[in-house]
């Protein structure tokens, strides 16, 4: 479930900026990465675990906007084949510029509130499981209220339902699909601070996440951001299966078989219907 | 108002404006008529800033704003109403008049809200519902809605009456003599020449890109070559 809760998040950021700007991000799993080693760093580094916690965020964030700014923006024209190529690009780059100022070791942080674990139905749970779902749940509500109730979030929504009508409403579109990097990136990093006292992280921990945030959001039907969730819910359920039933070494097959089972058999995804609506 | 001189623009390497020069004045309502493929459609994306211009000038209000991105545009006080309305069909009736007016910085968007659902009472019906469920007519009402909620100075409108039952033509016919009642500045591409040309001052026929004739509304009713070509007499 813990495992599974991120990548929901993951394939949430990713669903964001696909939505936005027609990119598939395949350099998201890096903001779940520099969200843990940053954190780790900062907190090396005697910063509060809150502070550099924040920190993290806050430089995934920028590194978000940057991402847009320099490498996408003037992309814009490229055919979408060009644009992951870029995305994968960047994510090589900022692979590289993290192991050089940071380094190239594991590492992870303490649980937030201690590594006790409590019964709660027979069940055992470690309190930092706890936190993640707690976590990922507060996003998704905080994600949730600002779509719905805000002009910023409804202008997300009119730029990715048509890009074209939201230029000619007067929606600075550029802005907008800024917003879309910046939130999608401090989602991922919020993902990586909560799951790297569970999971580890190192420079490299972000290319195997992308790609299952991507087979998540494949399989919650492209472009829906229900559907990301309930697909990176179901992809964490079914490796804990196969790690369980069969080994723990062919888990991270699960990912690649279910992409291709998805677009062979059900290129809409589970929620095909909604993800035809865009269109 | 408007100032278009010899705009040329292109999609890849075919050029499809080749040097179109307009003016809109203050008060006006100038039409432009052509058949399908003419460049009618394009001219408006240009002066809207989703259109890339490759040479020309756009003036408006004594500035060249060919520079100035879509949205700024909006803000200074150009709002279109595209071709096939182009509403966002996702969100409900009252968001996408909210966000029409998402360039105001005055606080007279909930007054000027309100003043639409009483100028298209089907759209107050409907105002949380979402716009892809309305009927074409009311889409097109809330395409014009929430170009207007922006205030705009000029109003360009895309063939408002393409696809809608006659009735609902007239209804946007009327919905535009209102505005045009009002002093609002327009320019209106339309197909539909006899009605266009009738409630215009002034208008324009386009063929292939270039600008063929002009003359006041009545001028142009009453032209051989506009009637042979356009009004199907
Ligand atoms: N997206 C596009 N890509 C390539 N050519 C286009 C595109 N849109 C329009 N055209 C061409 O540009 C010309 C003018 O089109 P348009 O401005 O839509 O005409 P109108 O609005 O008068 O019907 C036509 O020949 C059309 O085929
Ligand atoms: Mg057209």
């Amino acid at each position: 479930m813990t495992v599974g809760a991120i990548y929901a998040l993951v394939a949430l950021g990713f669903t964001l900026i696909y939505n936005s700007s027609d990119v598939a991000n395949f350099a998201q799993g890096e903001f779940v990465m520099l969200g843990g080693m940053v954190t780790f760093f900062g907190y090396a580094a005697g910063l509060p675990l809150f502070v550099a916690a924040v920190l993290a965020i806050v430089v995934a964030a920028v590194v978000g906007l940057l991402l847009y700014r320099l490498a996408i923006e003037p992309a814009r024209r490229a055919s979408p084949v060009t644009l992951i190529i870029i995305t994968i690009g960047a994510s090589i780059f900022i692979r590289g510029v993290t192991a050089i100022v940071l380094d190239k070791n594991f590492h992870s942080l303490p649980s937030f509130f201690g590594n006790e674990p409590f019964v709660i139905g027979g069940a055992t749970l470690l309190p930092q499981s706890l936190v993640v779902m707690f976590g990922v749940s507060l996003v998704l509500i905080a994600l949730w209220l600002f779509m719905s109730r805000t002009l910023r979030g409804k202008s997300l929504l009119a730029t990715a339902a048509n890009r074209t009508a939201a230029q000619l409403t007067g929606i600075n579109t550029r802005a907008v699909t800024s917003t879309a990097f910046v939130i999608s990136a401090a989602i991922g990093a919020i993902g990586g601070v909560l799951a790297t006292p569970i999971t580890l992280t190192y420079y490299d921990a972000g290319t195997l996440l992308a790609l299952k945030g991507f087979a998540a959001a494949v399989l919650g039907g492209m472009g829906n951001p229900l559907g990301a969730v309930v697909g990176g819910l179901v992809l964490g359920l079914l490796e804990q299966f196969s790690a369980g039933y069969l080994s723990s070494q062919y888990k991270d097959a699960v990912a690649f078989i279910v992409i291709l089972l998805v677009l062979f058999t059900m290129p809409q995804g589970l929620f095909g219907a909604k993800s035809v609506e865009r269109v | 108002m408007l100032a278009v001189s010899n705009l040329t623009s292109r999609y890849g390497r075919i050029e499809v404006l080749h040097g179109i020069s307009l003016e809109v004045r203050t008060g006006e309502v100038v039409t432009l008529v052509g058949s399908n493929g003419a460049g009618k459609s394009t001219l408006l994306r240009a002066i809207s800033g989703v259109q890339p211009v490759s040479s020309g000038s756009i003036m408006f209000d004594e500035q060249a704003i060919g520079k100035w991105r879509p949205h700024v545009r909006v803000a200074k006080g150009i709002a279109q109403v595209p071709e096939g309305r182009q509403i966002f069909t996702p969100l409900t009736v009252d968001e996408n008049l909210r966000l029409g007016g998402i360039t105001r910085r005055d606080d007279g968007v909930s007054a000027d809200l309100a003043e639409m659902y009483a100028m298209f009472p089907a759209l107050g019906e409907f105002r949380n519902k979402t716009a892809g469920t309305l009927s074409g007519g009311q889409q097109q009402m809330l395409a014009i809605g929430r170009a207007l909620m922006a205030r705009p100075k000029l109003l360009l409108l895309d063939e408002p009456s393409m696809g809608l039952a006659p009735v609902l033509v007239e209804q946007i016919f009327t919905t535009i003599g209102m505005l045009k009642a009002r002093g609002l500045t327009i320019l209106l591409v339309e197909q539909n020449a006899n009605a266009a040309l009738a409630i215009a001052d002034r208008g324009y026929v386009i063929e292939t890109g270039r600008i063929v004739t002009t003359g006041t509304g009545k001028e142009l009713l009453s032209d051989e070559r506009v009637r042979n070509a356009y009004l199907g007499l």
